[in-house]
């Protein structure tokens, strides 16, 4: 993923979106390093959203139309299944902007290089509706929205960004000399 | 400048005099654990990175212990078992705990301190975050993914950040009414489910320390609930007991120093805490259980690393003992030791398991997670429809033990037991005399 602009429409959620609802436990038994499981991951993505949000990913889907996901604080709190940024990678989703993360799950996306963690400095889940149209900067630090040129600021991902672009720890660990 | 506990024991795997919050830094694991959840696709990258030969850097390390989907029909959920025991033959995994023979225990948490993997100083990873329920033997003990496992699994090392430390302090004593479940779901509603994101929640206080190993777990285990890397507690006279009947491998305790630096301190008197419960659908949202009786339930669990303990069935059985249950009580016992004991363990000559049946219980399930995180379909207790249960475990979300449909209110064995009695959210002194 050596891209520093990621563009696209944005899913919005609120606060605290914990990893059974990104990845309900019962797909769980499906195993991220099979190529066709990995696949399926992607197509559940989500899946466990309460009743009243628009399907993530539409049914017979592979991939999302949704590649930037904007959240409210603490995306990704709950239990330390890899799966949960997996099945948004496999989904096609390269950023998640929200204004905090949960440190499994942020680690997770590093570790994996599936996505891009990032926070926003202002709560933009309220302010920003899905199915907009935005550019995520990760040079600049900004999410703009296409249609109006409105830019908010995000925070620098720091030593986080290279590892991601770099496809993960391993890559990471190999470049550096670690392994 | 003083060192807490948790920057002790980062200090010293790393090599190093002193550390500071913030600090990134390898540390060489002593434990890694993974289960049948995690372990194939841990498995896997391993076999990617290091190639499909590549020996584990330490098999006396390696702790592989299949506990959430074992009593299913599911059949990819048994191919994922079949998987953890080759990689452990291949491997010669010393420590593997076959669900096919009488190796099995049950709940990765349970099992690892009951099977001497919990010892003082060390560092434990596991892929499961509740791993930071071992900080109550007083060591760093953290949850990570596949990824991370995978490479510890071929270097035996992790690069991490050294958390900050939350210092929250139990003066007192704690009256009979109250468990460990209860301080720590007063404290998670206090700081919120991200209150302690990144950092360590380290545990003092007298009336902490009258607290079994068993009611230490159960505080240290939800130290993720409120978003923190670890919980910990300092090891003393009780916990070097447990830890010496178990293993005979040295270990090292620390403290934390007088002039070390915490994050922040918090205090709570154990005369002052109620029983509470956290209320639909986050661990935070808690509320006295006086306060909810207008809560009808119509399914009680008890069960799972952080309520299925032997205190859990003890706790649970001196409120059950010569009353009935008014709806479905589901038991889980963690691991086949407990499962055991509710057998052998006696309340006025009475088994356990002989004051549940009469209470009018469900027959015990066999040791396994089972429904605490929901699973496959055909999971014992699995909450399938818009039930609306009072449960033991650590997590509310919304869907966490099956239907989106469902409601779970987390509370203490007592509350759980009782409230299974009336039908509804019922405070243990209600039924107690």
């Amino acid at each position: 993923m050596a891209t520093s602009t990621i563009t696209g429409k944005i899913f919005v959620l609120p606060d605290n979106i914990d990893t059974d609802q990104i990845i309900p436990a019962q797909y769980l038994n499906l195993v991220p390093t099979v190529p066709e499981e990995y696949d399926t991951l992607g197509s559940y993505a989500l899946a466990g959203l309460p009743e009243g949000f628009p399907p993530f990913v539409e049914k017979g889907a592979v991939k999302t139309a949704y590649p930037i996901i904007v959240a409210g604080r603490n995306f990704g709190c709950g239990s330390s299944r890899e799966h949960a940024p997996i099945s948004l990678g496999a989904a096609g989703v390269k950023a998640v902007v929200a204004e905090s993360f949960a440190r499994i799950f942020f680690r997770n996306c590093m570790a994996t290089g599936e996505l891009y963690p990032v926070e926003s400095s202002q709560r933009l889940c309220e302010t920003l509706k899905t199915g907009m149209e935005v550019t995520v900067d990760l040079e600049a630090n900004t999410l703009t929205v296409d249609a109006t040129g409105n830019s908010y600021p995000l925070n620098d991902l720091g030593d986080a960004k290279a590892v991601i672009a770099g496809g993960g720890l391993f890559e990471y660990a190999r470049q550096s000399g670690m392994i | 400048m003083g060192m807490t506990i948790t920057e002790k024991i980062l200090a010293k795997s790393a090599g190093r005099a002193t550390v500071a919050p913030g600090d990134n830094i390898w540390v060489n694991a002593d434990i890694l654990m993974t289960h049948d959840v995690c372990g194939p696709g841990t498995i896997g990258i391993f076999k990617r990175e290091f190639g499909d030969t590549a020996k584990v850097c330490d098999p006396e390390k390696i702790v592989l212990t299949p506990d959430h989907y074992i009593f299913t029909e599911d059949d990819k959920c048994l191919r994922n078992i079949d998987a953890c025991r080759q990689f452990a033959h291949e491997q010669g995994l010393p420590y593997f705990y076959d669900p096919a023979d009488d190796t099995y225990s049950g709940v990765c948490h349970l099992t690892l301190p009951q099977k001497g993997h919990c010892r003082p100083g060390e560092i434990m990873f596991g892929t499961d975050s509740h791993t930071c329920t071992h900080g109550a033997f007083g060591e760093f003990a953290t949850g990570i993914g596949n990824t991370d496992a995978a490479f510890i699994m071929g270097t035996g090392k992790l690069l991490i950040k050294v958390p900050a430390t939350m210092k929250f302090t139990i003066r007192g004593t704690l009256p009979a009414y109250i468990m460990a479940k209860d301080v720590i779901l007063r404290i998670i509603g206090d700081i919120g489910v991200d209150g302690a994101t990144y950092r360590t929640m380290e545990f003092d206080g007298e009336a902490l320390a009258t607290l079994s190993m068993d009611e230490r777990m159960t505080i240290c285990n939800m130290a993720i609930e409120a978003g923190a890397k670890n919980g910990i507690i300092a090891a003393d006279d009780v916990t070097e007991k447990y830890v010496k009947e178990r293993t005979n491998k040295p270990y090292t305790c620390f403290e934390s120093d007088a002039d070390a630096e915490f994050y922040s301190k918090h205090e709570y008197n154990g005369e002052d805490l109620e029983p509470v419960v956290a209320l639909p659908h986050s661990p935070d949202n808690t509320a006295k259980a006086a306060a909810c009786s207008d809560w009808t339930i119509n399914r009680a669990y008890i069960g799972s690393c952080t309520g299925g303990k032997i205190t859990d069935f003890i706790a649970a059985a001196k409120v059950l003992k010569g009353r009935k249950v008014a709806v479905d009580t589901f038991l889980v016992p963690a691991t086949v030791e407990i499962q055991r004991q509710l057998t052998t363990e006696t309340m006025d000559g009475k088994p356990l398991i002989q004051i549940f049946r009469e209470a009018g219980c469900i027959d015990p399930a066999p040791p396994s997670c089972a429904a605490c995180l929901g699973g496959p379909i055909d999971t014992f207790g699995r909450l399938n429809s818009t039930e609306v249960c009072i449960s033991t475990t650590n997590r509310n979300f919304v869907g966490r033990m099956g239907s989106k449909s469902a409601s779970v209110i987390l509370a203490s064995p007592l509350t759980a037991a009782a409230s299974a009695v009336t039908g509804h959210i019922t405070d243990p002194r209600a039924v107690m005399e």
